[in-house]
């Protein structure tokens, strides 16, 4: 057995960490889609008219869409009157605060290492934890509110503040943008909302945990960010599911807003679960990200540590609207095993000086197939558009792929438009060469790793940097290449 | 300290050292020589622990212990140095990064506390002092877009922080000029001592009169066919290998 494939054999036998599930009485809404299942989760949640129309709306042109199959990834069909829609912790009456939250619950975000009580005392971070379909309690919100700020679980924000969520609800992704968006504005259970006021610079990090608990539950969450006229927020999302042997599906959409001079970060450690070492279960992850630099002088960045999922199929995009607006993604993507994503990004760029900067960073390892799509379209009107793409995929091994599809369209002769991509493998001398320095395996590969993935990561927020880094060692634990 | 009785190892079927005896006791320095493709930094690899190798027979024993049964690193923790002939590029890890991890795990496994940031630095800063390196080159990807001198440099620097018992330098003077040269071997003298051990792989004798060594060896066709002390560098560096080979010939 080559070196190769025994570190390969080491890395496939990983286990997921996250994998266990904690038993709490549901409220569930039957498995199946139809009008009444969408009527029961809008009463549910005692959603006015306007928004179960909305929702029926997207369920009538859901059912007349295919679902893509142009991504490079394959899948056996998907049931979709087997996943149940909806699926709620059940609780007695809604919390007022921590201490009434089902104690339960706040063991599995402890599991997850997000105490939201440590959180809230030592780091300033500011957590909707979203369990299956509901949110289920926000930190922070008073010191939020005296600056004007709304952040708050989706649900909460339809009955507060229903003017702003029918304003800016599907106005970055409409409800029939794509099969996947037109199915979570069907369905969608809640999510987060967020808000930042004109001149209001949001003075900590916002922080959503996403985490898909029952069985045959679809997670269809939204996320609603909107940036008023100077202003800035970060806002970070992680996710996690237990394992299971069944594939899960998650379908979510998330709409930025940016009016002008307004900054929105928004970062990702996506680490739902996998599948086991032979491919069986795992999450199906299918997510429409997309912002919109709507005001002069906005900026929106997208940074992404993506490590688990079975088939992961996200772009998340900037439309660059207002002119001097800048878009930026920057992305790591590992996958392992039988793993599939198919991601990147797209750039729209229609205001005059608009620039966009893409960074993805694949890894492949055991035989996952991993493949970068990118869009960069300047069209006409967007005079002196910059754009700069790199595209780095390394490879364990040699049953793994990395694919880069880049598609360039350009209407506007000013354009400058500028592609780089490299492809590379851990090399055997790599890893021989750490060991010599005392470096085990294991660290060795998390080190090079790091290492390549390294631009993107400096992009994270610190608190996040480093779980990310944790992650990508313990995703890639035991191979080497 | 060091004791090769009867060496084979063979890559891919092909045998390439072919009954290898050498000791190498505290204190000394051996140096290796010997024409291309005679099995020179093959020994040097074996010894480090390159999985690509197969040992066919023979046995290595390194302070008592079986250097053949542990696993590269944990020769390394053992104090066992390979300074590499050509040392490798890890992108987006910096040399302080790199060397902290290599530091803090050879530690660890010796029983001793890791060293926080503040000692690691401390050290690091008395280290560079003794092979003359630059703090920018630190903090630059390891070995990126390093000069032959400046990776050569590194390694010595790398040996320095690590303080082997056994160093291992393979053709550390390949791709160096005078200058780079006496630097290496500066740092590499002054890093000896009567506890510690070197075995120096060369082609040239140009390394030898910066580090002397005590034994001078050359490796032929896998086997070592001549021993001596630093005169018989000076006599290969005179009459080239020929005689050599025609000696081994007429056995």
């Amino acid at each position: 057995m080559s070196k190769d494939d025994q570190i390969l054999e080491e890395f496939t036998s990983k286990e997921y960490e996250h994998g266990w599930s904690v038993d709490f009485e549901a409220d569930e809404a039957p498995a199946g889609i139809n009008e009444d299942i969408i009527r029961f989760i809008s009463a549910k949640k005692e959603e006015p008219q306007w928004l179960l129309d909305w929702r029926l709306k997207a369920f009538k042109k859901w059912t007349e869409m295919k679902e893509p199959r142009w991504p490079n990834v394959k899948y056996p069909d998907i049931d979709y009157q087997g996943v149940k829609y909806y699926s709620a912790p059940k609780q007695d009456k809604k919390p007022k605060s921590l201490d009434e939250v089902d104690p339960e619950l706040l063991k599995t975000f402890e599991r997850l290492g997000i105490s939201l009580t440590e959180q809230k005392r030592l780091t300033g971070v500011a957590v909707d934890a979203v369990i299956d379909s509901v949110s289920v309690a926000t930190t922070f919100k008073e010191t939020l509110s005296e600056l004007g700020i709304i952040f708050c679980s989706f649900s909460e924000a339809v009955q507060e503040h229903p003017e702003l969520v029918k304003k800016y609800l599907g106005s970055v992704v409409p409800a029939t943008d794509n099969y996947f968006a037109a199915l979570n504005s069907a369905v969608f259970s809640d999510g987060s909302f967020c808000y930042i006021p004109s001149g209001v610079r949001c003075p900590m990090e916002l922080s959503t945990y996403f985490r898909i608990n029952a069985a045959n539950t679809g997670q269809f969450e939204r996320t609603l960010i909107v940036a008023e006229e100077g202003s800035y927020v970060s806002y970070l999302e992680g996710c996690t599911a237990p394992q299971r042997d069944e594939n899960q599906l998650h379908a979510a959409v998330v709409e930025i807003y940016a009016a002008k001079d307004a900054e929105v970060k928004y970062s990702t450690v996506q680490n739902w679960y996998p599948g086991d070492k032979n491919g069986k279960g795992g999450i199906y992850n299918f997510v429409t990200k997309r912002g919109i630099c709507d005001g002069d002088n906005s900026k929106i960045s997208w940074t992404q540590v993506e490590t688990g999922s079975a088939v992961t199929w996200k772009y998340p995009s900037c439309i660059l609207k207002g002119d001097n607006s800048q878009g930026e993604f920057y992305s790591v993507a590992v996958t392992n095993n039988y793993q599939q994503a198919d991601t990147g990004t797209k750039m729209i760029h229609i205001g005059k000086n608009t620039k966009s900067r893409i960074v993805s960073k694949g890894i492949s390892a055991g035989k996952s197939q991993n493949s970068y799509r990118g869009q960069v379209h300047i069209m006409k009107r967007a005079e002196n558009a910059r754009n700069f793409s790199q595209c780095d995929s390394l490879l364990m091994g040699d049953k793994c792929g990395a694919h880069t599809f880049p598609y360039i369209d350009v209407e506007n002769n000013s354009a400058q438009v500028e592609h780089e991509a490299t492809t590379s493998k851990i090399g055997e001398d790599q890893i021989f060469y750490c060991q010599q320095r005392g470096i085990d395996e294991e660290s060795a590969v998390a080190l090079i790793v790091n290492g390549f993935a390294k631009e993107v990561m400096s992009k994270l927020p610190m608190e996040f940097a480093v779980e990310a880094q944790k992650l990508l060692a313990l995703t890639l634990e035991g191979s080497v290449g | 300290m060091l004791k090769i009785d009867n060496l084979h190892a063979s890559v891919e079927g092909k045998e390439i050292l072919k009954g290898i005896n050498l000791e190498v006791k505290a204190g000394e320095v051996h140096a290796i020589m010997g024409p291309n493709g005679s099995g020179k930094s093959t020994l040097a690899s074996v010894l480090a622990g390159r999985e690509e190798y197969e040992i066919e027979e023979g046995s290595v024993t390194y302070q008592g212990k079986d250097l053949l049964e542990l696993a590269p690193e944990e020769r390394a923790h053992a104090g066992v140095f390979l300074a590499f002939q050509y040392p490798v590029e890890i992108p987006g890890v910096s040399t302080t990064n790199f060397l902290k991890t290599a530091v803090n795990q050879t530690r660890e496994a010796r029983g001793l506390k890791s060293l926080d940031a503040v000692s690691f630095l401390k050290v690091m800063k008395e280290k560079m002092k003794l092979v003359d390196i630059d703090q920018a080159l630190l903090s630059r990807a390891l070995n990126e877009g390093f000069s032959g001198g400046e990776k050569k440099r590194n390694e010595i620097f790398q040996m320095a922080m690590l303080e082997p018992t056994l160093s291992i330098l393979d053709e550390t003077d390949s791709g160096l000029d005078i200058d780079a040269l006496k630097i290496v071997a500066d740092g590499v003298n002054k890093l000896k001592s009567p506890d510690n051990a070197t075995i120096v792989v060369t082609h040239y004798q140009r390394l030898l009169d910066y580090i002397v060594p005590d034994y001078v060896h050359v490796l032929y066709q896998g086997r070592i066919v001549k021993s001596g002390d630093k005169s018989l560098a000076h006599e290969l560096e005179d009459k080239g290998y020929d005689w050599i080979k025609e000696e081994v010939a007429a056995l």
